[in-house]
Order: C-alpha cells, then structure tokens, then sequence
C-alpha cells in the first residue's frame, strides 16, 4: 500500500513527512524526522519516554499514529529550549542532578512540562502522580520531583 | 536533606557542577544506542523461541531468504562452535560455548525467547515476514523452572554434560547443578554450642530485571576487508569487542566498537546479545545493521538476576553476640551456568565479625534467560536472608537493631568470612550515622513500623586507560573508556580540574572508542569514577610534571627547580621569583614550539578497591484492606570514601535503594506452566514509579580509601543490598507480620496477615 | 615466607589442604610455585582468582610483589553489576 503523506507542525516548524498505516509517531518522528530526543523504552505505552505534546495534550507517542499528527501540533524535547536559553526545567535538572543515565529525561521533560502549563504550582504529590506514567530506573525520582517543585517556583517567579 | 559531607577540604572535589554531558541530555541531543542512522542500514530482528525447552530438528531459511527485500539470515551455523573452556574475560570468568549457544540457540533451545535465527531486511515490516517465514521444527521437551525443581532427581536435564563441580568424588551423572562452592572459618559446631538463642529461617527471592529505560540496540557496519564497526548501548565497548571478535573468529583489532549513550545497565549490558549478530548480518548483507530490541524481548531473552533460595542459621548469645552464622544459597542461573552465586556467599556474612561461619552455594542452571550482573549480583538474595534473621534475632532479644549490628559488626582487622582482613571500613559511622539520624529519632508514625538493615559490596578496580591532553589554548579534553551511566565524566573532570588547580568546566570529556585508547574493563563492580579516577590523577599529573619539565626549559633552570602551586607553575628555590610564574595555558601556547603537544597518559592496572558498607532505614505501612506496603520514610546511608560529586553520589544512593524497593515490594518473573513468562512488560513487571515513594533521604559517611588519590571507594553496588531486608524489618513491625518470601505483593501481604488474624 | 590459605573450593585440588607456607615475591610467583607443589591446582589457578595479600584484594595483578611475612588468600574473583 501506498505511504500516507502527512503534514504537521513539529516544534513550530511545518514538516512533512510520508509514513506506513501502522507507523507510530515515535517513529514517524525518530526515523522520518530524526528528531531521535523522544526514546522508546516500551512501545506499549507504560513507560513514558516517548513523551510529547500534541495540541499540548500530553500523550504517549508510541500509541499515536503518525498519521494522527496531520494537521496538528506537535512539541518535542527538541522544540524545549528557546533558542540559547534552556528552559527552566532543563536548568533545574541540570542543577539538581534530577537525571543519571539521561534516558527517560526527555520524557520526563516533556510531561514535567505539561504539568506546569496546567497547575504551575503543584503539591510534591501532585507532581509524584503527574509523574507516574514516566519510568525512571536510575533515580529513585528524588531529584526529579525536587527540580521539577524547583522549576515551578522559579517560574512562579516565588 | 542532611549531609555529613565534611567541608571540602579542596577546590574541586565534593562541589557539585553541573555535568559536562547534561545539556545534551536535557535538549534530547544525547545519541543512545537506537539513536544513530548510517545511509543504507538495514534492520535487524531476530526469531525467538516460543518453548522453554525443546530440540532443533531443523531449520529452515530458504523462504526467508527469497523474500524480496531481506538480505541475510543467519543461525548458529554462521558461528563457529566454542569449546566449553573457563576463560577469565569482562565479568569474571566465562564460557564462549555457553556465550556463544546463549546468542543463538544451537542444537536446543532453553527458555522460551532464546534466538534460533536472525534476519537482516530492508525495512522492519519485511524482516518480521522474514521471521514468519523461517520454519523451525522442534522437538519440546519437558522444561523445569524452579530452582528447587531442578536439583531434584528426575528433573528435566538441561546440559547432558553437566557434571557438579566442587563435590568430592565428582558426581558421574549430569544434574543442573554446575557447581557447589563452600566458605568455612572457625568452627560452627562450636559456635552453635555457645549459643543462647539459634534462629533459622529460609528465604526465598524472585528473580527480578535491571529494568533499564533503554533496551539493548546496536548498529554494526562490517567491510568487506574484515573490518568492522559497532556502535552499542554497553558498559563495557572493550569487553564487547572481545567477546564479539570471539564468537565471529575475528582480530580483536579489526573490530572497532564505540560506545553510545548508555540508558541504565545496572550490570545488564555486560554481556552480549545482538551485538555478534548484527556484525554476522552486516558481513554477509554488506550493508549496516541496526538491531533494537523490544521491551518484550528485554524481558525474556536478557538477563535478569537469580531468584534463589536462601536459608540462614545463626546463634547468639543472650548480650547479642553472635558465635555461629550458617547459610546454604542456591541461585538460578538461568539456561546456562553461572549466577552470583559465589559472591552471594561471599556477602552473606561480611557485615559481621565472626569466629564461625559456614556458607554453602549451588549454581542451578533452569529454563529461564540466562542470568547477567545486577547492582551487587548476589549480595542482596543472600543478604536479606541474614539481614532479616539479624533482625529477628534483635527482637527476640530485645535488643535495638542498631546496637545489635554494632556489638557484630565488621571494622578494620575484622575477618571476612570470606578470608582476608579488612583495612578501614565505614560500617561503624554509617550504624552510628544511622543512629543519629532523624529519621531514627522521630517517632514511628501511626499504623507504621521502621526497619534497618545494612549491606556491603567489595568493589573493584581493573584495567583502565585514560588520555588527557593539554589543548593551545590551555583548555583538556579527557579521553575515558568507561561507559558513563550516571555521572561519570562529571567526577573525573573534577578530579582533573583539582590536580590542575583549573576551572571544571575548561575540561571536555569523550567516552573514546576502542580504537582510540588501550583497553578498559568495563563500567560495574562499583569502578568506573575509582578507577578512571585514578588513571585520570595519574594523566593530570604527567600534564604537570611535562609543564614543569617545558617551563625548566624555557627558563634554563633544572626541572627540579620548578614547582607547581595554586595552579602556577613557578621557579622555586634560589631562582624564586627570578622568572615569572606561568599558567598552564601559557606552557599550553608554546607547547607545540618547545617539544610538541602535552598529553598525559594513563595505562593501569587500578588495584586497592575498597568495600563500601551501607545501612539503611524504611518506614512502612499496610493497608490492612488490601495488602498494599507503602514505603513512607526512606534513609540511605553509606560509606562513600570520599564523594567527588555529592549529587550523583546521593542519586546513586536513592536510586539503589529504589530498585531494592522494587525487588522488595512488586517485582517479579511470573512463569505459567509452560514455562513461558507471563509479565514480559512494564505494566505486569511493576518498577516502581514517582507516585509509589516518598523523597530518599541520604547521608554520605565518608572514611577515606587510603589506595585511592582521593579516598574514593565505589558507590554504586552496595545501595541495593540493604533495601529488601529493612522493609522486610520494616512490614515486620507494620504488619504484624514477618514474611520471609520477595517480593511482598499486596495478595501475599494479605492473606499473610488474615492468617495471622492481623487483617 | 608467606602465609597462603586457599578459599572456597579450591581445596579440592589440594587434598584438602588450604592453608601453607610459601615463598614468593610476587603473585605470579605465588601462583607459579602453588601450581607446582599442586599440579592438579596448576589449570585452575588461571580461572578467575583474586588473591588478597595483607587484606587488600587483587586482580590481574601479576606483578603485585609479595613481603615475606605476608598474609595471603587466594580467593574468587570478584565482578560486579
Ligand atoms: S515507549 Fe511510549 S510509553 Fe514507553
Ligand atoms: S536517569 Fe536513567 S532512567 Fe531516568
């Protein structure tokens, strides 16, 4: 069968791209786009690191199709930093250690940031379940959720 | 969060920068093991077992292969056979014959998702038909998983050559025990004899995965000229390169491995699995292989550590000494030998000073994926049978856990039961630490029980080389070859920027390949920031000793008259202040007119490793409704020598004790009576998530290494040792109830405790 | 002369002996004169070991030189995640 052809918004950029019926987002982004910040640690939806925001609504881009994005807006890792500036979440984790192996930042990034966007000031357990969908194997989640209430603050301008 | 971090004595050391590889990581520029791309790469996947046990009648690829569009196949077949010889290489000692049968499956297959083939094909879609289209005749045989199951008589037989070893006279028929190992000091029918109070219990842990985010993912590029390119997920790219360049009967030297990224190892990616395939696809197909695996096949074909039985004997007397400590252990190995099961043994007892001890393993081998390294493999199975029965032993004498441990515990001169004598250990200041704790202080909450337990791991050092070279500009670039999983190049930098008296972040580190450096060992046994540290000391020392050689030159003085203070290099003695001190970068300018660049080298051997002793405190509560254990307070405490970076030293801390947690509370392989596993994702194999803790409070103790330029011991093992004892301790006193089987799943804890009448 | 005690199972290639005098400066020495007096020992010696001289343990360390009144274990080799 023939590829669909999909056009989209990527990081505020327009991109187009031509994908199989049952190609995911994640991949559609990684191998048509190379925008290879979103990991896949699960492909089932359980893990979290594929992480990104289409129409701001966080979502699993694994169980998104590509051909799902058309038309829509989709905000990667990549698109986080404004230009030189690092976002303040990236900032605070880099400050807090709140990443080991790195793998599941980007993910954690993402949906840390989606959070924010929706309550900017978030109780640690609030931030412990908004998290809950994004594994991470190497930090006990200490510092994430330490850089995360950090960043909030900041951005709260407390 | 309390710190007992002395104050830094030194510039660099004991800060906490921000780590060289950070932005990368944070921006999602980081390239990991799936995240590189070469023109023309295929993809690669490989064809899995779907039974526990069974024998290859025949496999047949001719439909595969006339698929449009695939470009290689390969089975066993396209691997030379291996003698069945031990031969010392990466994680101890090895067997390329196993190795070899576990990477593909020849003659049996033995666990379900053990490879029999592997494609190579232009896209995914056409690899997966590929797969289908390979016929596999089996004949299934009667499969065993249990390791308790597998010693008894009748079981299934695995390997028809497995004679037990370490039994006097040797067995003359096969069994799946590969080997039985034995540990004595003293006498324990004595020590038994003086005791008031003998408790024995058994235990019994459930195998568990490292449950790294990122799953295993290769890309090989092979010429047709015998050379060969890797890029892998790995902690060790030298250890890959060997067992690789043995497996495919290639040179070592041919083989060029560079190491992405790594997405969490925790001991799993020290071993391979695609890595001989895809250089075996991408020979024959002559294109770049790509090969990833899915979560699914993490699960079942790569290694997670022993499940095991543990039983544990120990009498005391009535003032809380101990005078015999008895253990028999018994791993899974998985399908081949091999499991921890040595050091299992080796750690049951080493929290302790004891006269008496016997410690007795078995090695068993069941139709389950072949065991590979977790965190410490071994010391947290036996050391929650020890560490649990230490804790009841506290309570039927009504004596504080602490003080228990501290009357027994392992200081400076104590003999391990495992031969040699320790030299500083920090066991006593972390009991200590732990006593005046806050967490210790404050009241148990309501409905709550506390529990503590301590853990030891060895540590290790090994082979490493490091490259640091002196840039035009004044600037380095630090060459290392282990894998940095969690902060690595930050601490070695800093210990560079210390002995350079320099700014951290004027430093570059790279992760070299295996062309670019001699050999490394690999990231694991707690090595990398001891021994990169060191090697990395040795090379900023040689910057200096080269600068000061340059400067004597310049100045016509003998080199002996030149020194290096405060990152100065300057003339001492009587030509003091006859010449004007010079920076580094200033030797760095005319470097290139005064001899050539300033590199300094480092090729070790890194030897005086040091034990790392921790204990931590958990609070737990039950939900008498339904089971559910609820860690609400959590205390790492651990003996860091010296913590070069105090914030990846914590996020060590916290995340061994998390994965301690896990194995504690939810985690587990689930096998039907099949033999097949039935939990092969994150939703059935449960890690625990942000929602499911509360914040880990840690505490450095720091008793310096004395080998060590900086007192650096190794951090990153012992933090899973101790965790499934204390919230076994700790359930203990929130439940009612004491269980002496992992994990504590909700079901288990309740009818637990509706046996006990406590629910 | 040094002080040797074998751990774990390699006593069963000493008919039980696991604890003897030696007199070697180095472990390569150690190890080549253990081979010697236990010719059945010799092939296992390459397989794995640590030796721990004085308490502080070694491995692939050949040339690691051995003081007279040492107290050496030869021991498993040690690994790690
Ligand atoms: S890869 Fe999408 S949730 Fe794991
Ligand atoms: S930092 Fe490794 S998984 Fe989160």
């Amino acid at each position: 069968m023939a590829k669909h052809h999909v056009t989209t918004t990527v990081n505020g950029d327009p991109v187009e791209y031509l994908c199989e019926s049952e190609q995911s987002l994640l991949d559609c982004l990684r191998d048509e786009l190379d925008l290879i910040g979103a990991k896949e640690g699960c492909s089932s939806g359980d893990c979290g690191a594929c992480s990104v925001l289409l129409d701001g609504r966080l979502v699993c881009s694994c169980l998104i199709l590509g051909v799902e994005a058309e038309g829509k807006n989709v905000e990667t890792i990549e698109g986080m930093a404004q230009g030189e500036e690092l976002h303040p979440l990236q900032r605070k984790f880099l400050e807090h250690a709140a990443l080991q192996c790195g793998i599941c930042t980007p993910g954690v990034l993402v949906a840390a940031k989606a959070l924010l966007a929706k309550n900017p000031d978030p109780t640690e357990t609030q931030v412990r379940y908004w998290l809950a969908g994004n594994l991470c194997r190497c930090t006990g989640y200490d510092k994430i959720v330490r850089a995360v209430m950090d960043a909030a603050a900041e951005m709260r301008g407390a | 969060m309390q710190e007992r971090v002395k104050k830094p004595q030194f510039d660099v050391v004991g800060t906490r920068p921000i780590r060289p590889d950070g932005v990368d990581k944070v921006t999602g520029r980081a390239k990991y093991g799936a995240d590189l791309k070469m023109a023309g790469q295929l993809v690669g996947k490989v064809l899995r077992s779907p039974h526990a046990h069974a024998r290859i009648k025949s496999i047949d690829i001719s439909k595969a292969l006339a698929l449009a569009g695939v470009k290689a196949v390969v089975t066993a077949e396209d691997f030379p056979g291996q003698p069945s010889e031990f031969i010392p290489a990466g994680e101890g000692v090895v067997n390329y014959r196993d190795m070899s049968n576990n990477v593909m499956a020849r003659d049996k297959v033995l666990y379900e998702g053990h490879a029999v083939a592997a494609v190579a094909a232009l896209n995914e879609k056409t690899a997966l038909a590929a797969l289908d289209a390979i016929k596999v005749e089996y004949e299934v045989l009667p499969h065993v998983i249990d390791e308790m199951e597998a010693i008894k008589p009748g079981a299934p037989i695995l390997h028809e050559d497995m004679i037990t070893t370490g039994v006097t006279p040797a067995p003359t028929k096969a069994s799946n025990i590969s080997k039985r190992v034995e540990f004595n000091l003293g006498d324990i029918t004595k020590g038994f004899a003086a005791a008031d109070l003998v408790v024995e219990r058994e235990f019994k842990t459930k195998a568990v995965h490292q449950g790294y985010i990122e799953p295993h993912a290769c890309l090989a590029s092979a010429s047709e000229d015998g050379s060969a390119e890797l890029w892998v997920t790995t902690q060790g790219h030298w250890v890959v390169r060997a067992y690789c360049a043995k497996l495919l009967g290639w040179d070592i030297g041919k083989i060029r491995v560079t190491s992405s990224e790594i997405g969490g190892g925790f001991g799993g990616k020290t071993v391979v699995y695609l890595e001989p395939l895809a250089l075996a696809l991408s020979k024959k197909s002559r294109r770049p292989v790509k090969m990833v695996m899915s979560r699914e096949e993490v699960f079942k074909a790569s290694g997670p550590t022993s499940g095991g039985t543990v039983k544990v004997k120990m009498g005391v007397k009535k003032d809380g000494t101990i005078t015999a400590a008895e253990a028999e252990i018994t791993l899974q190995a998985g399908a081949f030998q091999g499991s921890p099961v040595q050091p299992a043994c080796m750690c049951a007892f080493a929290n302790y000073d004891l006269e008496n001890v016997k410690v007795v393993g078995f090695d068993v081998v069941s139709n389950r994926p072949k065991v590979a390294a977790y965190r410490a493999p071994g010391g947290p199975i036996s050391t929650y049978g020890v560490e649990s029965v230490v804790d009841e032993i506290a309570e039927k004498l009504g004596i504080c856990p602490i003080e228990l441990r501290l009357k027994n515990a392992a200081k400076e001169g104590t003999r391990a039961a495992y031969g040699p004598k320790f030299g500083p250990v920090g066991l006593v200041e972390c009991l200590e630490a732990a006593k005046e704790s806050d967490h210790w202080k404050a009241p148990v909450g309501p409905n709550q029980g506390r529990g503590l337990a301590a853990g030891f791991w060895f540590n290790i050092g090994g082979e490493t080389t490091v490259s640091l070279q002196l840039n035009e500009d004044g600037t380095l670039t630090l060459m290392v070859g282990t894998p940095d999983i969690g902060g690595l190049r930050a601490s070695l930098c800093m210990m560079a920027a210390e002995e350079l008296k320099m700014d951290v972040s004027k430093i570059r580190p790279i992760i070299a390949d295996t062309s670019s450096l001699g050999y490394n060992f690999l990231t694991g046994g707690s090595r990398a920031t001891f021994s990169s540290g060191m090697a990395t000391v040795e090379a900023a020392r040689s910057i200096v000793k080269q600068a000061c050689g340059r400067a004597a030159k310049l100045w016509d003085i003998p080199e002996e008259a030149v020194t290096f203070e405060d990152g100065m290099i300057r003339p001492a003695g009587e030509n003091a202040g006859k010449h004007q001190p010079m920076h580094l970068s200033d030797i760095a300018k005319v470097a290139g007119k005064t001899g050539g660049a300033i590199v300094g080298y480092a090729a070790i051997s890194a030897q005086g490793a040091a034990p790392s002793f921790g204990v931590h405190i958990a609070d737990t509560e039950v939900d008498p409704g339904t089971g559910k254990v609820t860690v609400t307070r959590y205390t790492a405490i651990q003996d860091a020598g010296k913590a070069i970076h105090p914030s990846y030293v914590e996020g060590q801390y916290q995340g061994g004790a998390v994965q301690g947690i896990g194995w504690a509370l939810n985690e587990e392989y689930i096998y039907g009576d099949d033999g097949k596993l039935q939990n092969a994702g994150f939703l059935d194999y449960r890690i625990p998530v942000a929602s499911d803790l509360p914040m880990i409070d840690t505490i450095i103790v720091e008793v310096p290494n004395p080998r060590h330029p900086y007192g650096v011991r190794g951090i990153g093992e012992t933090p899973i040792v101790p965790p499934m004892a204390a919230i076994g301790a700790s359930v203990r006193r929130s439940s009612g109830v004491r269980f002496f089987e992992l994990p504590m799943s909700p079901p288990k804890v309740l009818k637990a405790m509706k046996a006990a009448g406590k629910a | 002369m040094a002080h040797v005690t074998l751990i774990g199972n390699l006593r069963q290639y000493t008919g039980d002996v696991t604890e003897f005098e030696i007199d070697a400066g180095t472990i390569r020495q150690l190890l080549r004169k253990l081979g010697e007096k236990f010719p059945e020992l010799a092939p296992h010696l390459e397989e794995g070991l640590a030796v721990a001289i004085d308490g502080q343990i070694y491995q692939d360390a050949l040339l690691e030189p051995i003081s007279p009144d040492s107290e050496v274990h030869i021991l498993p080799q040690i690994a790690g995640g």
